[in-house]
């Protein structure tokens, strides 16, 4: 009633359906929005599961303990650090398992330990001459096919033929793990060993410092240079049609693709300047092409934030522009410009492409001492594991990939940190 | 260039210790200062240290087939002698061979792989660069399987001409040289079992493509009747133009330069076949079987004495004027041609390759060692 005599268009049949309507369409579209975030949160449920289900199991490695009987009549302290290691460890093996008779039978034995044993052996009795004529107790990793066997990842009801291992050479395992001499601990070395071709002495160390180089080089060369650009541009440059062009090129060039830096970078730096091919130098001043632009608008929306107010007020007393800018303006947009240098740099930190090009994709089996020995990054490491046949290195790819994201997860967490932490309002 | 930094250094200190004098404010200024001085040294040290500091670790490029086999030599290598881990890229057997080929001197490689000989266009290269001097290597084989899901009942046999009939884009039909019209594997010969043609194959831009095509497709062309019939079979560029490309309609999928990506999609549908270096096939032999070519498994002995039709040769090529410049080089090479390596049971063999018989391999040994110069291309 009261409806009907104040306004009569609310209570009317067709306003009613309008209403219906208007609030159905607006329920749908909340749907649809809900579903956007549900469907990216599955996507990205499964693209994390899917990592940690094919990774987790790198983060454990087969290791195998043996007590190796130094002997003298091998191993002559006078011609060290050559001498047939080799024998020895086989030498034990065959004194634990006396039914492996031939020569054959022996190889195959020694290949349940993963090769670089006898170099560890080495390094050993390297590091202490008095071992020599004593036994001692060496804990290695197992190779890869066995340490697979210990994943569950060799079926045992495949037919022998068709199996990497045979029968008895699981049969071997079997026995030293019910000795007691098989264990599982953390895989440390993929943390602290260089790259290798075998998947159970492989580590990221190389890859991990080289990018830690790459990005610090990348850091020092755009963080200046981005935010000088920006101080420039935003507080000094006039405005006029040249200013307007640089300004339209910063943004096109933060949208150009990384590969194109990639091509650059070999021309340029590796062909005119003769800089070293796969070098974090090159690698970070690649890098740091692309996080430029990147650090430069972040810089000058930092800078556009800071109300007019404190630029007056400080103009008021006396101070000339460049104390406004360094003074007051500089220090209160700092964590706007640092967080999105970081979030730049974590790009920086995933990218491939570029690094393809200048040659970081290379193998090499020791970690560089400075940002100017070749090396791998992080990414291309991954690229490199990708692609190698040995079922080992499809788990470790994964968790490089994790590690990957783990430091991907740090670098923005920080940028988030930092916004909160000291993000003034107006 | 050293220098350089310290003279530049004390000018920069100097005008900070000035400027302290005059300014109280300055102690902001300078934590600025010292980041912007750091990254003038940085890049300073750097172009200095480009082209002043001598190389002391060994550089190699080449084909990514080649590239586990030197992967696993270098990493033998430095175990064994200590020296600098030689540094391995993987860039193709084409892009190798141009940065091989770019001249003498520290900043080019000193070795690169290929899974084809040189060409005469490269060596040309090579000769204009002032790289005169090139040892030859044909250390080993290796051979391209074709394989399937074991889940594969089908005991597949195929012949080249199946495999380029199935394969190709363009094939012949009742007499007409015309658009693969083939779905099924039934289509190609009967016999073979009713299911789709799903292939998935090496992209145009990697080794094994080249070599695939070479030596299945090209080879399956030829036998077809009706080209052998028109007379093309001996006609070289007719081939190459015409039985090059592969079919692009969707039974041939190009699954990137990852061999495991296809190893994994073969496990998920027993019907599609991959086309890969044997090294992947050996390695997952428990979930894959390989396809039978003219009635021939691919393993180790059928891919040695070429029995089995899709092999083909590895090479690696040294550039002599290095030997001896190069810290090392020479042993490096010794370990690749020794016999801990390249022999039946060596620790290449356990990788996938396949070995050269014993007379050539001693051969090969004597030249590489004495740096044996290659004939003229």
């Amino acid at each position: 009633m009261n409806n009907s005599s104040h306004s009569p268009v609310i209570g009317s049949a067709p306003a009613a359906l309008r209403l219906r309507q208007r609030k159905r369409n607006q329920l749908l579209l909340q749907g649809f929005g809900a579903s956007a975030i549900l469907l990216a949160f599955v996507m990205l449920l499964i693209l994390v599961g899917s990592l940690l289900y094919s990774g987790y199991r790198a983060f454990t490695q087969t290791h195998v303990e043996i007590s190796v009987h130094i002997d003298p009549e091998i191993i002559d302290a006078e011609k060290l650090p050559r001498g047939n290691f080799r024998r020895l460890l086989q030498n034990s093996l065959v004194a634990e398992f006396p039914d492996a008779g031939s020569a054959k039978d022996k190889k195959q034995l020694l290949q349940i330990l993963s090769a670089s044993a006898q170099f560890e052996l080495r390094d050993l009795i390297l590091s202490d001459l008095l071992v020599i004529g004593q036994t001692v107790q060496l804990r290695v990793p197992v190779s890869d096919p066995y340490d697979q066997l210990n994943k569950g990842q060799i079926d045992r009801e495949t037919p022998e033929q068709h199996r990497r291992l045979n029968d008895r050479q699981i049969d071997w395992f079997d026995q030293l793990r019910r000795g007691g001499a098989v264990s599982a601990p953390l895989n440390t070395a993929l943390f602290t060993n260089p790259d290798s071709r075998f998947p159970e002495i492989a580590g990221l160390k190389g890859a991990l410092i080289g990018s830690f180089w790459a990005l610090l080089v990348c850091f020092l060369l755009s963080f200046p240079v981005g935010i000088g650009a920006a101080i420039y541009l935003e507080e000094f440059a006039p405005r006029n049609r040249f200013s307007d062009f640089i300004e339209v090129n910063i943004n096109n060039l933060a949208a150009v693709p990384s590969v194109v830096f990639g091509l650059l970078a070999l021309a340029v730096f590796i062909g005119w300047f003769g800089l070293p091919r796969s070098t974090p130098l090159v690698g970070g001043m690649t890098l740091a092409l692309m996080t430029m632009p990147t650090v430069i608008i972040a810089t000058r929306a930092a800078l556009k934030s800071i109300p007019g107010s404190i630029r007056e007020a400080a103009l008021a007393i006396g101070a000339s522009k460049q104390q406004v800018v360094f003074g007051h303006v500089l220090p209160l947009a700092m964590p706007g410009i640092l967080t999105g240098t970081i979030i730049g740099l974590a790009q920086a930190l995933g990218e491939t492409a570029p690094l393809l090009l200048i040659g970081m994709n290379a193998f090499i089996t020791s970690a560089p001492a400075g940002p100017l020995d070749s090396s791998t990054a992080l990414p291309t490491q991954i690229f490199i594991w990708a692609d190698s046949p040995e079922r080992g290195f499809v788990s470790r790819t994964s968790a490089a990939i994790l590690v990957l994201l783990g430091f991907l997860i740090a670098m923005n967490s920080l940028a988030i940190f930092l916004r909160s932490r000291f993000e003034r309002k107006w | 260039m050293l220098l350089h930094d310290h003279h530049n250094g004390n000018i920069l200190l100097v005008y900070f210790s000035r400027r302290r004098q005059s300014d109280i404010r300055v102690m902001e200024n300078r934590m600025r200062n010292i980041i912007h001085f750091g990254a003038l040294a940085l890049t300073m040290f750097a172009i200095g240290g480009g082209t002043a500091s001598a190389r002391d670790q060994i550089r190699i490029v080449g084909s990514s087939t080649v590239f586990p086999y030197t992967q696993s030599v270098a990493e033998q290598f430095s175990w064994i002698t200590g020296a600098p881990s030689p540094i391995v890229e993987s860039t193709g057997t084409g892009g190798g061979m141009k940065l091989f080929c770019a001249g003498i001197g520290e900043q080019h490689p000193d070795l690169t792989g290929a899974s084809r000989a040189m060409k005469a266009s490269e060596y040309a290269l090579c000769q204009a660069n002032g790289v005169n001097d090139i040892s030859e290597a044909l250390f080993g084989y290796d051979g391209l399987s074709i394989a399937i899901s074991r889940q594969s009942e089908f005991a597949w046999d195929l012949s080249l001409s199946d495999i380029f009939l199935a394969l190709a884009a363009k094939v012949p039909v009742d007499g007409e040289w015309t658009d693969n019209p083939y779905a099924l594997w039934s289509d190609v010969r009967p016999g073979l079992p009713d299911v789709r043609i799903l292939a998935y194959g090496p992209p145009p831009t990697s080794g094994t493509r080249d070599a695939f095509v070479e030596l299945a497709m090209h080879a399956g062309c030829i036998r077809l009747d009706w080209v052998r019939e028109s007379g093309f079979d001996q006609d070289k560029s007719w081939v190459n133009e015409n039985c090059s490309r592969m079919r692009q309609d969707g039974p041939y999928i190009e699954a990137g330069e990852n061999d495991n990506l296809i190893v994994q999609r073969l496990r998920a549908d027993m019907n599609a076949v991959g086309i890969f270096g044997y090294s992947f096939l050996f390695e997952n032999l428990d979930t894959l079987q390989p396809v039978m070519v003219h009635g021939i498994e691919p393993d180790p002995e059928t891919i040695a004495d070429q029995s089995y039709p899709i092999s083909r040769p590895l090479y690696f090529y040294t550039k002599n004027a290095h030997r001896g410049v190069i810290p090392y080089l020479q042993e490096f090479i010794e370990e690749y041609v020794s016999e801990e390596a390249l022999a039946e049971d060596g620790y290449l063999a356990e990788r996938g390759l396949v070995a050269l018989p014993d007379a050539p391999r001693a051969e090969l040994r004597e030249t590489v060692i004495s740096a044996g110069t290659m004939p003229v291309r």
